[in-house]
C-alpha cells in the first residue's frame, strides 16, 4: 500500500494505492477517474522529464539548457544527470539539437532547449 | 527626441505577446525596450518543463516557450533594442532609456505598454535576525546563477518559502548535487502547485515543514546554520520549538512583487492588493495611453495566461493609437467575500464582446461557487471543488453577461457556499 498526492488538479486528493499486484493496482481516495489513472501509472512505471544545463563553448551564453526528449523512468534520473557531467557543446546550437544520444540505453536523447549563437 | 507610436517596456513573454498582437492589429511603429541582452525575460532561466500546456498543448521548457514568441516577433520584423534600460517615463508618455551604444535617448510615444515583470521580495521584507554572512540568495538569483552562469551557489541548502520558485529550486539544487535539507513554509499550506510539491520535493524525500519559519541565521563569513521554529496561528514563532539545521546556503522564496518603479513616475494609480496598476477592460491604467500586462500588472503563476492577457493589451493599445479608445463612464468591479482581487478593476460601459476576469482568493475554500453579482442579481456562477490562493481563477463572461455587467451600477465578484 502506498500513499500519494494526486497532481492532476489543485484538489490534491490523498490516494491510497494498493500495489501488491502490479497487474491489478487498486486506487482509493480519488475524487475522479483521473486520480485512479495517475495512481496506477505512478506505481507501475513512474516517469519524469529531466532538465538541466551543459556548458557551451564559443557561444553568446555560458550554459545551454537541455531536456530529455521524452520522460524517462524516475529511477534513472540521477544516472541520466551523470551522463551530462563533463559534456560541453560548441556554438551555434539550435533548439532540438541532440546533446547526448540514447541516454543509458533508454532510447531517449537529451536535446537542446535554447538557441545559442556563436559569439 | 524621436517619436514612436507604441513603446513596449520589457521583452519577456508579456512584451513579446503584446508586440505581436499590436502588429497583427495593424500597428507598424512599435519598439520593444529590453534591459537584458536577450529577449524572453525570466523564462530564459526557467529551464524546467511545464510551460505552454494551455497555449501550445505541449509541455515546453521556459526557453522553448519564449523562443516561440521571439520567432513571431522577429518574423514580423518588429523593432527591439536589447541592453536598453528604461530609466523613466512620464504621464505625457515620454520614455527615457539608455544603452551603451546610443547613450541616453528620449522617445515620445502615443501609447506605452508596461511589461516589465516582477521582482523577488528581498530579505529585508521579511525579518530574520542574524548575520550578514554570504550564502543567502533569493531563489530566482540562485536559479540564474546555476542555469545561466553555470555557477553552483552552495552544497547544503535550506529554502524558506514553498512558492513554485522555491520548490523548483529544491529539485534543481538536488540535480546539481546539493543536499536540500528542508523547505520551510510560514503558512499552513503551500502557495505552490501540488505538481511541484510532488515532483520537486516528494520525489527526492525533501521535507516540507508547514507553519515554520527561520528565526536566526548563524555563521561568520559564510552561513553555517539556520535556526527554525514553529509558528502559532498569528504566525509568531513559538518559544521552545527551535531547531538548528546545518547548512551553507539559505534560499529565500518569499514572494514576488510587480516591478512598478516606472509606473509611479507616470502617476499610474496602483492597487494596494495586487501591487500592480489599476486597469480597465482594455488593460489601460488610469493614466491615459499607458497600458499594463503580465507580471507587472499582477503576479501570474502560468505564463500562458500572461501571453493571453498581453495579446489583448497589445490589440487594445493598437486600437487606442487609431483613436478607437473606450471613453466615458465605467463601472468598478469589487472583490468580496473570499475573493482578494479582480483584474480588471474597471469596465467601460461601452463596447461589446466577452469579458475575461482574473482573480485570486484569500484562503483555501472547498465546494464554493465563484459568482458575479450585478445590482444584487447573480449574472454568473461557477462551481469549484477547491480554490486556493496559489492558483489564479479566470472567468469568461459571454456577451449577454458582459452587457449586464456593463449596464450595472454595482458589480461584485464573490464566493458563495454551494447550497445542498
Ligand atoms: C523563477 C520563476 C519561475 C517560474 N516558473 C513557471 C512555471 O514553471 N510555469 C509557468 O507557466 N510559469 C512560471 N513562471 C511564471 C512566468 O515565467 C511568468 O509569469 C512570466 O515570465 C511573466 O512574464 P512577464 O513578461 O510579465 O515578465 P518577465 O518574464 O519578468 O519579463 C519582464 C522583462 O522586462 C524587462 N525589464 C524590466 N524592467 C525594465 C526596464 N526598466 N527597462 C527595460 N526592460 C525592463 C526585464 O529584463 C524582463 O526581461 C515563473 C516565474 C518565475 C519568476
Ligand atoms: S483525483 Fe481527481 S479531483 Fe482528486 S486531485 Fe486527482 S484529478 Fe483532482
Amino acid at each position: 500500500m502506498r500513499e500519494m498526492i494526486c497532481i492532476c488538479c489543485p484538489m490534491g486528493c490523498r490516494l491510497m494505492v494498493d500495489d501488491s499486484d502490479l497487474a491489478d493496482v487498486k486506487v482509493s481516495g480519488n475524487t475522479c477517474p483521473r486520480g485512479a489513472k495517475y495512481g496506477k501509472e505512478e506505481v507501475v512505471c513512474p516517469k519524469r522529464m529531466v532538465t538541466s544545463v551543459v556548458r557551451v563553448e564559443g557561444g553568446d551564453v555560458a550554459m545551454l539548457s537541455v531536456k530529455t526528449k521524452d520522460a524517462i523512468e524516475k529511477s534513472k534520473i540521477f544516472d541520466a544527470l551523470d551522463a551530462l557531467k563533463g559534456v560541453s557543446v560548441n556554438a551555434p546550437v539550435k533548439i532540438g539539437d541532440v546533446v547526448v544520444k540514447d541516454v543509458l540505453g533508454t532510447g531517449v536523447d537529451f536535446i537542446a532547449t535554447k538557441n545559442v549563437s556563436a559569439r | 527626441m524621436s517619436k514612436k507610436n507604441l513603446i513596449i517596456i520589457g521583452g519577456g513573454p508579456a512584451g513579446l505577446a503584446a508586440a505581436k498582437s499590436a502588429y497583427d492589429a495593424g500597428e507598424r511603429d512599435i519598439l520593444i525596450l529590453e534591459r537584458e541582452d536577450k529577449l524572453g525575460g525570466i523564462l530564459n532561466q526557467c529551464i524546467h518543463n511545464g510551460f505552454g500546456l494551455h497555449t501550445f498543448k505541449e509541455e515546453l521548457t521556459g526557453p522553448e516557450y519564449a523562443s516561440r514568441y521571439i520567432d513571431q516577433v522577429k518574423e514580423r520584423g518588429i523593432e527591439y533594442k536589447l541592453g536598453t534600460t528604461v530609466l523613466s517615463i512620464d504621464k505625457n508618455k515620454r520614455v527615457t532609456c539608455a544603452n551603451e551604444k546610443d547613450g541616453l535617448q528620449i522617445y515620445e510615444a502615443k501609447a506605452i505598454i508596461l511589461a516589465c515583470g516582477c521582482r523577488e521580495r528581498p530579505r529585508g521584507a521579511i525579518n530574520i535576525a542574524g548575520c550578514r554572512a554570504a550564502g543567502i540568495f533569493s531563489a530566482g538569483t540562485a536559479q540564474k546563477l546555476i542555469n545561466i552562469d553555470g555557477y553552483m551557489p552552495g552544497k547544503e541548502v535550506v529554502i524558506l518559502g514553498s512558492g513554485d520558485i522555491g520548490l523548483i529550486m529544491a529539485r534543481r539544487m538536488t540535480f546539481q548535487g546539493a543536499k536540500v535539507k528542508a523547505v520551510v513554509e510560514l503558512m499552513p499550506y503551500s502557495s505552490g502547485l501540488n505538481r511541484n510539491i510532488v515532483q520537486c520535493l516528494n520525489d527526492f524525500d525533501i521535507p516540507l515543514m508547514f507553519s515554520h519559519t527561520v528565526v536566526e541565521i548563524k555563521g561568520k563569513g559564510r552561513v553555517s546554520s539556520v535556526v527554525i521554529a514553529q509558528v502559532d496561528a498569528k504566525l509568531n514563532p513559538i518559544k521552545g520549538t527551535e531547531q538548528e539545521i546545518k547548512c551553507d546556503t539559505l534560499l529565500l522564496s518569499v514572494g514576488l512583487l510587480p516591478e512598478n518603479e516606472l509606473s509611479k513616475m507616470a502617476d499610474v494609480n496602483l492597487s494596494p492588493v495586487t501591487g500592480g496598476a489599476v486597469v480597465d477592460d482594455d488593460m489601460m491604467t488610469q493614466t491615459d495611453g499607458i497600458f499594463a500586462c503580465g507580471n507587472v500588472l499582477h503576479v501570474h503563476d502560468l505564463v500562458d495566461f500572461v501571453s493571453e492577457e498581453s495579446e489583448w493589451a497589445g490589440k487594445r493599445a493598437a486600437a487606442y493609437i487609431k483613436g478607437e479608445k473606450a471613453s466615458g463612464e465605467s463601472v468598478a468591479i469589487e472583490a468580496k467575500d473570499g475573493v482578494r482581487y479582480v483584474v480588471p478593476q474597471f469596465v467601460h460601459r461601452e463596447g461589446e464582446g466577452n469579458l475575461k476576469l482574473k482573480m485570486r482568493v484569500g484562503n483555501v475554500f472547498k465546494n464554493v461557487r465563484l459568482c458575479v453579482v450585478c445590482d444584487g442579481g447573480e449574472v454568473y456562477s461557477k462551481k469549484c471543488m477547491i480554490v486556493t490562493p496559489g492558483e489564479m481563477e479566470t472567468i469568461t463572461l459571454n456577451e449577454k453577461q458582459t452587457r449586464a455587467l456593463k449596464n450595472s451600477k454595482q458589480a461584485v465578484v464573490c464566493l458563495k457556499a454551494v447550497e445542498k
